[in-house]
């Protein structure tokens, strides 16, 4: 470029705190007639974890959707890397290095757990995760690498969908309900991998009803209500009775104790 | 009798043939085709038109048909069922009953209603004999090796390639395919261009081994139909048997009564789905 930059330009480049991978902006969604995204915005930093929690029906699911590219937002935008990818396809996305562990894990009912492992790598993106380290990592999965996938518990179910987007060698990981319908003690495990999974310097967007939990291993947080933000930052500069009332909804001037 | 049921096997080759792409359709992407027949019946024209211009031996019109079914076919599922697919299942079966009726009018038109051919010399006439009674001919055991080879390449290619591993995961979750980085109109081509391949040569082998004529698609259409609801929705294997099933149902009723072996397959099709109404392979559904 030949000429001096103005001043926008000097702001947009300057690096922003560390590197948000990924930004959204002002993001709304319709499911029909139903706003179920009012206006959310938030960065995420790479290499860090980021929660996401909130009652049933706040909007999270959807929020993770369009990330993701499988809900067409009504407006906003999502921009990974710098780059906006509001107009692109769900497989562009994860070839952009985008992965979503959806709600429900969604394994292939009717293949294999290798196969469905195998289909994490069926855009080839080059990157740590080959289904070698992934046994590695879980042996079980190849002791039982020829059983259907629907008879595996859901703790297994969840690490092998985990493992299906991880071989997808995403930068970001969107985990949508991590531990819903599991026991405490499998979920502890899972967090366990996923901590040591992170050391790679994978970003991941996580969604949480368990929010002692998400709060536990997240740099940031969003509490979502009804498809609004109403609380974020950093989980240490909250109280549990403020988180409490973010995702109840609860009047915070007339106070959560009701009493004072 | 025992003549009856070894035609009947034979026969039901080419039942097979019809049946194949219409399981696959159905359990890949959920579409009834109706246009299935008429595709074969194209098929068989497409041939009788460019044999006498190529000026080859008929048995390579394959080399040339199958292909360009194959490629129609990928182009037909994304620019016609495709936008369909998204607006319910009435919708789809609308639309390939729009293309069902468009292809027989078209072949009207070009080719007027006479039935037609392909032409392929001592092969279609030629048979050995087994004993005294039975005799077996060439082409109908081609035709029925030539199923068998189908569906054992396609049941192969699902399970054993890169390619039919996906199309097998976007049958089970499109969105979780698109997830891994599927896009699944794309696997949806590609079986439907599977389908109309193994339908062309259905349509080839029809035009060899008797006559076709313009309006003749539903007709096939109705038998593959009936092969893959007995043999179990979504099971090739089933859709193999059920073929089978229905060629010895033809051909043991026309042994009965010349009237009969019209409607003896349809009747074992009734009996088959009031007894067994999950057909005799169900696909087994994982939930
Ligand atoms: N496919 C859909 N069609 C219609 N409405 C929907 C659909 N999916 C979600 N909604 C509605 O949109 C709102 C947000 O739903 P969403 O699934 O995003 O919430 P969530 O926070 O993920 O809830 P949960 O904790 O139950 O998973 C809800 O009111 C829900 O009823
Ligand atoms: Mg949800």
């Amino acid at each position: 470029m030949g000429r001096r930059p103005n001043m926008a330009e000097v702001v947009a480049a300057e690096p922003a705190l560390s590197n948000q991978i990924l930004e959204v902006e002002g993001l709304c969604a319709h499911h029909g007639q139903l706003l179920a995204l009012d206006g959310v915005s938030f960065t995420v930093g790479e290499g860090s974890v980021f929660a996401v929690i909130g009652a049933n029906g706040a909007g999270k699911s959807t929020l993770m959707r369009s990330i993701a590219g499988l809900h067409r937002p009504s407006e906003g935008r999502v921009i990974f890397d710098g780059t906006d990818i509001t107009r692109l396809s769900t497989p562009q996305r994860v070839e952009l290095g985008i992965s979503l562990v959806p709600e429900g894990r969604r394994l292939f009912a009717s293949l294999s757990v290798e196969e469905n492992l195998l289909t994490g790598t069926y855009i080839r993106r080059s990157g740590h995760w080959t289904i070698e380290r992934v046994y590695e990592m879980f042996p079980w999965m190849w002791q039982r690498k020829n059983q259907r996938s629907s008879l595996l518990s859901g703790g297994e179910q969840q690490t092998v969908a985990i493992s299906r987007a991880l071989l997808a060698n995403p930068r970001l990981l969107l985990i949508d309900e991590l531990s819903l319908g599991l026991a405490p003690i499998v979920v502890r495990s899972i967090y366990g991998s996923l901590s040591k999974i992170m050391e790679g310097g994978l970003t991941v967007l996580i969604v949480e009803q368990d929010v002692n939990q998400a709060l536990s291993v997240a740099a940031k947080f969003q509490c979502m209500l009804e498809g609004r933000t109403t609380l974020s930052g950093k989980p240490a500069e909250f109280t549990p009775e403020e988180i409490e009332a973010a995702y109840f909804g609860l009047n915070s001037t007339s106070s959560i104790h009701g009493k004072d | 009798m025992l003549n009856a049921i070894i035609q009947g096997i034979l026969l039901g080759g080419l039942v097979v043939l019809f049946a194949c792409g219409l399981s696959l359709l159905f359990g890949v992407m959920g579409v009834i085709n109706l246009a299935h027949g008429d595709i074969a019946v194209a098929a068989a024209y497409v041939a009788v038109a460019i044999v006498p211009v190529l000026h080859i031996p008929a048995i390579w019109i394959f080399a040339i048909v199958v292909p360009l079914f194959m490629v129609a076919g990928y182009i037909v599922q994304r620019l016609l069922i495709q936008p369909s697919l998204n607006s319910g299942p009435l919708t789809t079966l609308l639309v390939t009953f729009g293309l069902s009726v468009i292809i027989e009018n078209l072949l009207l038109e070009i080719f007027s209603a006479n039935s037609h051919s392909l032409a392929i010399g001592s092969l279609a006439s030629s048979a050995f004999k087994l004993s005294s009674q039975i005799s077996i001919a060439y082409l109908s055991l081609l035709i029925l090796v030539v199923s068998i080879v189908v569906v054992a390449g396609v049941q192969l290619g699902l399970y054993r390639t890169r390619t039919g591993r996906i199309i097998r995961a976007v049958a089970d979750d499109r969105e979780a395919a698109e997830l891994i980085g599927a896009d699944y109109r794309h696997i949806f081509g590609i079986a439907a261009g599977l389908a109309f391949g193994t339908v062309a040569l259905a349509g080839l082998s029809l035009a060899m081994y008797s006559q076709v004529d313009p309006s003749s698609g539903p007709d096939y259409l109705i038998f593959g139909f009936e092969a893959v609801v007995i043999g179990g929705l979504g099971s090739l294997w089933g859709t193999f048997a059920g073929g089978i099933v229905l060629g010895i149902a033809t051909t043991i009723g026309l042994f009965l009564s010349a009237n009969f072996g019209a409607l003896a397959p349809h009747i074992v099709f009734l009996l088959v789905l009031a007894l067994r109404p999950q057909g005799f392979f169900p696909k087994k559904v994982a939930v």
